[in-house]
Parts: C-alpha cells; sequence; structure tokens
C-alpha cells in the first residue's frame, strides 16, 4: 500500500482488487495533487462515479496502482487540471457526463457535450439538453496570423475530430483539438449490462485495440471476482494481443511513409497486415479476433492448424522485414520527412505518463505489460525500446523494434502453450470491484469495473492511452510547417473512438 | 529498393479473383438504383468514406480494400477526399448525434446522382450502441442509403462483394 502510505485516507474498499482503492477527503486529495504536480506519482485516470470522483494514481518506480475516492460536496470536487495539467480533459468530460464540477479548474469549456444531445449530463442528475453556444477556441494573436479549420469530416479513410491550426505562413504557431464527435456513451451502456454484453462493448470502444480492450476488461472482471483464467486461456490472449500489435504496428509504419509519399513501404507494409489478419481468422475465427476474449478466459479455442500458421507468419516477416527496416533506413528523401519532425519533449511524456510509442520514443520507460505485469507475460523474457529524440522517426523506430519483441513473444508463446481448459467458472455473483490494464499497440489500456450483487455491471470507466497522448500531439507540432501534420498525427496515431467513448 | 522491386515481379501479382456480387445486395439494389443514375455514371465509381460514429474497426477493413490481395482500384472504384468528387457515400457507425449534422453536411455537398453504402452492422440500425442517448440510430434514419453491407465489421470479401453488386447496376 505504498502509494496510500503518503496519502491521508479513511477507509480503504473492502473487495477493490488487486490494487486497494481508498476514500480521501480534501487533504487527501491534496497530497495525491502535489504528487502528480511534482511528478512523483502519474495519473492513470480521473472518471466520475456521482456522487464521487476517483482517481488511479501509479508509482512506476514501484509498479504499484492505486484508485483514491474523492465525495463530492453539492456536486463539486476540487480540480486536479489546475495543478496537473494532464486532468484538465478529463475534468471537462466529467463535467459532461456527471455534471460534477472542478472547483477552480483552469479550462470549463464542455469537451464531450458538442450540443447536439437531448439531455445533458447523462451519467448524472439529468436535466434537459444545454443550449448550443459557440465554441471559444483559444485565441492566438499576432500579424500575419491566419486560422485553418480541418474537421470533424477529413479526407481520408479516419475518424472524425476537428483540428483548428492558427498558421504564420507555413508554420504551425498553435493548434487546438476538438473531439467528441464519435462519443457513443459506452459507458452508459454497460450500466446494467451484463458482464458478457459489457465484454462486447468494452471490445468496441477502438476496433483497432479489440484484443486489448477485452484483455484489460476481463482483467478487471477476473481481479473483481478474485477468478483466474487458465494459464492456456491467458497465453492465447497474449498471442491474440501480439498477432493485434503485429498488424497495428504494420499498418503504422506503412501509413506513415505513405503519408511521406513514399509508397512502396505503404503496399509492402498492407501485405504483412493483411498475412496477420488472415492468421488471426485462420486461428480464431475472426480477422480482429473481436469477442474472443471474454471474462473468465476464451470464449473459443485456437483452431488446431492455428499455431503452426502463427509460426509460418513468424517465418515469413522475418524473410522480409529485415529489408523493409533498410528500406526505410536508407531512404534519405523518406529520413528528411520524419527526423526532428514533431519533437515530444521527454518532460512532457513523463508529466504526461504517455504511454505507449509516444512516451516510449520520448523516453518514458512504461509499458504495462512490463510495470503491471500481467499473466503471461510474467512469464515470457521481452525487452521494452526505448529511444529518447521523440520525433516521427523515433516512433517509427519504436514500432519497429516492437514488431520484432512481438514475434520473439510469439515464438516462445507457440512453445509454451499449455494444454487444458480455456475457461474458468465465473462462480456466484457478489458486489465488487476490480482495475484491469492491458498494453494495446497504442499504449495502456485501463478499465475500472463495479459489479452489483446480481452479476451486473454497476459502473465500467475505460480509458484510453489517447487521453494522454491528444495533448502531446498540440505540443508537437508546434513550430513544424502545416504540411507535416498528417506525418506526426499519423506517427501518434490516437484513438477517436476511445477517446470519445 | 531495387532488391524489393524486383522481387515484387518475380514473385508475381499477390491480387486474388474477384468474388461474385452478392446477391442480397442485388436484390437491395435493385429497388434502389434507377436506370438513369446508371446510364450518366458508366463503370467507374468515386467514393467518400465517412465515418460517423463507428469504432474504427469497419475503416481498418476498408482501408484493407486497397492492398495488393484486393486492389479496389482495378474494378474503376477508388477512394476521393471530397464528397463533391464523389459518387458514393460510403458511412460507417450509429450515427451518433454529435455526427448527425456533419454526415447530413457531407450528404449534402455530394453531387447527384448519388449512392450511400452503409457499411457494418451499427450503420443498419445503431448495432450494440442504438440504445444509447448519445446515438441517432442507423444511416438511414439520417440520410437515404442504398446498399447495406452487414458485418462486424464486414470482411473486406464482403465489401468487395457489395460494392460488385454496385458497379454491376451501374453497368446495365
Amino acid at each position: 500500500m505504498a502509494i496510500l502510505d503518503a496519502i491521508t485516507h479513511s477507509t480503504v474498499a473492502e473487495r477493490h482488487r488487486p490494487w486497494p482503492r481508498a476514500l480521501v477527503s480534501d487533504e487527501g486529495w491534496r497530497q495525491a495533487v502535489d504528487q502528480l504536480a511534482t511528478g512523483r506519482l502519474v495519473l492513470l485516470g480521473l472518471w466520475g462515479d456521482a456522487p464521487s470522483v476517483h482517481m488511479a494514481l501509479l508509482d512506476e518506480s514501484a509498479g504499484e496502482a492505486a484508485v483514491i475516492s474523492y465525495v463530492c460536496k453539492s456536486g463539486k470536487y476540487p480540480s486536479v487540471g489546475a495543478r496537473h495539467a494532464p486532468a484538465i480533459r478529463l475534468e471537462r468530460a466529467i463535467n459532461d457526463l456527471f455534471g460534477l464540477e472542478a472547483v477552480n479548474a483552469p479550462d470549463t469549456r464542455p469537451w464531450l457535450d458538442l450540443g447536439f444531445w437531448d439531455v445533458r449530463h447523462p451519467l448524472g442528475k439529468k436535466t434537459a439538453a444545454r443550449e448550443q453556444a459557440p465554441y471559444n477556441f483559444l485565441p492566438a494573436e499576432g500579424e500575419g496570423l491566419h486560422q485553418i479549420p480541418v474537421g470533424p469530416v477529413h479526407a481520408g479513410i479516419i475518424e472524425p475530430g476537428h483540428f483548428r491550426f492558427t498558421a504564420n505562413g507555413e508554420h504551425v504557431v498553435r493548434l487546438e483539438q476538438r473531439l467528441g464527435w464519435v462519443h457513443k456513451g459506452i459507458e452508459s451502456l454497460m450500466q446494467g449490462a451484463t458482464l458478457e454484453q459489457a465484454a462486447k462493448l468494452a471490445a468496441r470502444t477502438s476496433g483497432d485495440s479489440t484484443v486489448a480492450y477485452a484483455f484489460a476488461f476481463a482483467q478487471a472482471a477476473e481481479a473483481a471476482m478474485q477468478i483466474k483464467a487458465p494459464l492456456r486461456a491467458s497465453y492465447l490472449r497474449a498471442l491474440m494481443a501480439e498477432l493485434e500489435r503485429l498488424a497495428n504496428h504494420f499498418g503504422d509504419i506503412g501509413a506513415i511513409c505513405n503519408d511521406a509519399s513514399f509508397s512502396l513501404m505503404q503496399a509492402q507494409c498492407a501485405v504483412l497486415r493483411e498475412r496477420t489478419l488472415r492468421v488471426a481468422e485462420a486461428g480464431f475465427g475472426h480477422r480482429l479476433m473481436m469477442d474472443v476474449i471474454v471474462p473468465g478466459g476464451l470464449g473459443r479455442d485456437i483452431e488446431p492448424k492455428g499455431l503452426a500458421e502463427a509460426a509460418a507468419l513468424v517465418a515469413a516477416v522475418r524473410d522480409v522485414f529485415l529489408d523493409l527496416t533498410e528500406l526505410y533506413d536508407n531512404t534519405a528523401s523518406l529520413q528528411d520527412r520524419t527526423v526532428t519532425t514533431g519533437i515530444v519533449k521527454p518532460e512532457l511524456a513523463a508529466q504526461f505518463g504517455a504511454g505507449g510509442y509516444v512516451g516510449r520514443a520520448s523516453g518514458r520507460i512504461f509499458d504495462a505489460r512490463r510495470t503491471l505485469a500481467y499473466t503471461p507475460y510474467d512469464k515470457l523474457s521481452f525487452e521494452v525500446p526505448v529511444r529518447d529524440e521523440g520525433d516521427v522517426n523515433a516512433r517509427v523506430w519504436l514500432r519497429i523494434r516492437e514488431l520484432e519483441q512481438s514475434l520473439s513473444l510469439i515464438e516462445q508463446i507457440i512453445g509454451a502453450v499449455p494444454a487444458g481448459a480455456i475457461k474458468t467458472p465465473l462462480g456466484r455473483a457478489k458486489s465488487c470491484e476490480g482495475l484491469g490494464f492491458a498494453e494495446a499497440f497504442r499504449g495502456d489500456v485501463l478499465v475500472w469495473l463495479r459489479i452489483n450483487g446480481n452479476g451486473r455491471v454497476a459502473r465500467c470507466h475505460l480509458r484510453d492511452a489517447s487521453w494522454f497522448q491528444w495533448p502531446l500531439l498540440e505540443a508537437a507540432i508546434e513550430g513544424n510547417i502545416v504540411a507535416d501534420f498528417p506525418l506526426c498525427n499519423k506517427s501518434f496515431n490516437c484513438s477517436y473512438s476511445g477517446h470519445d467513448l | 529498393m531495387r532488391k524489393i522491386l524486383f522481387e515484387g515481379i518475380a514473385r508475381g501479382s499477390l491480387t486474388e479473383r474477384p468474388p461474385v456480387p452478392d446477391e442480397a445486395a442485388l436484390a437491395e439494389l435493385a429497388k434502389s438504383v434507377n436506370k438513369e443514375s446508371q446510364i450518366r455514371l458508366g463503370r467507374s465509381l468515386s467514393i467518400r468514406q465517412v465515418d460517423a460514429g463507428s469504432c474504427n474497426g469497419c475503416e481498418l477493413e476498408i482501408h484493407a480494400l486497397n492492398n495488393a490481395f484486393y486492389d479496389l482500384e482495378r474494378f474503376g472504384l477508388r477512394f476521393v477526399a471530397s464528397p463533391r468528387h464523389a459518387d458514393v457515400l460510403m458511412v460507417t457507425g450509429p450515427v451518433t448525434k454529435n455526427m448527425r449534422e456533419a454526415l447530413e453536411r457531407t450528404y449534402n455537398a455530394t453531387p447527384g446522382p448519388k449512392w450511400v453504402v452503409a457499411v457494418g452492422s451499427c450503420a443498419a440500425d445503431g448495432g450494440i450502441f442504438a440504445q444509447s442517448y448519445a446515438v441517432e440510430g442507423g444511416v438511414k434514419d439520417v440520410i437515404p442509403v442504398d446498399l447495406h453491407i452487414r458485418g462486424c465489421p464486414p470482411s473486406p470479401v464482403d465489401l468487395l462483394k457489395g460494392l460488385l453488386a454496385l458497379l454491376r447496376h451501374v453497368e446495365r
């Protein structure tokens, strides 16, 4: 309970697992914010649960997490964002969804509620919809500045979001994002859902990370109910997670190069991505492996030929990937676009607790598979690649190095999958709470789950890695030219749906 | 780079034989596509993709249509960057309340004759998100839809079957 040792708290929730959750008053809340502001702790999440707000904290060096809860007084709680910027958007979202107000918050503009809903505060005390009001973008003043509004509908096969650029000639002076367009109300649909329904919703929070979300959700549910998935299921979960990482990293590397008009790389990587998805389908009956992971284990076993196909994929990738890596490394015109473009400073990555390749390309050594090691990664051997440059090039290399690690992990898994059952029965329902993590290809997914006495979901919060990466994109683009934005954006590849929920 | 290019030539094409157009799609289109628009459009279609609230799973499979195995452009189908250049709007997702207006505006910006293809189970009727306060429902609840391609997400082959059915109607 090391994190909670330094935070004044009263009761510790009885059935919150595997990390503790404690009730705090103003003093404990302030101490936690102090530790975030000084960088001793990392913010993992901040979410509403009327009448309370919960905050998940990480002690990176100890590899430990904890949740603190503050019961709001007349719907108010002390702002975290006032002293720790990464919380600002989370507080704006809490206000939109729950009507809980962060006192002294630096930014009180709505975030997910764009003024189109029929109801206000849908997860709190519902009131009539708010009036459509103009959204005030942050000012940027100076001679010769002009604004470029982009979106929500973008010129490609991508998700919707609005970007407001202020530019001086070609140079971006300020980028401000406005998100929330694909808000589907996932957390409200979760409430009262059975665990099976809820797992399906979690698996559709961000389709590219469907395995990671189902994995994190299952881990939260299993922690809460104190059950363990059979070892065979754990290994096969990791196999799917690594196949998903391969497919997405191939897609991203190709797409980043394509945004620098180097389509050869895109064509080659798209072939590798397709081969990976076909192996996924051959093994698990679905190209994205949706709904295979369920609380307790797996909904289906791998096809008999599945492991052999995965082994063949590893060999096929090894056969060509080194050439592609060299192609990337030896093409000066491509390097010219990616090196020193869109730099994220290590201080910012650390402050925001940025996960995935965004954090690790800027010196932040955090990978949920290692820092918060979960089965079977605690039994497997792999490196967590890190770089310090923080530019587009570093984020490409991070993906290349992670691909190599995933190939090795897949080989280890193939050699180690035990025989046996694939599902543990969930047992009798009783009210309980769980916190689960999984490392998606873009970073850590957090799932916090409260199950009620009927075995249904009382409250579930899903936090995508994108929450702490999107703001860094605003910083990374500053001083770069407008034409490099697609490159920067693709090198982040944040989720819109995972963020908007 | 040369090595990779030579290998590509030596290996031969990865592109696979096209699937047969989907029968259900042909039946749905027979009702919605009129003769006049068939004559005017010829055999080439420009597609504008609009995500109106999807989880991005459908986008991944739509992207895959451009890879070497499916090679969408060999059929005269291509993705364009603006609704002004499009004959077909390919819409994914349950339409969220937040995206409704943007979708309507995109539809209105597309010159006629035009078709709308709703892709994915969510685009058909809102899918598992249908009951949410933040969701309008399927695409047909917001703009007229000519063809539904269901699936969660539909595979690239499913998408091709639907699009080839659309193309066949245009050719007639």
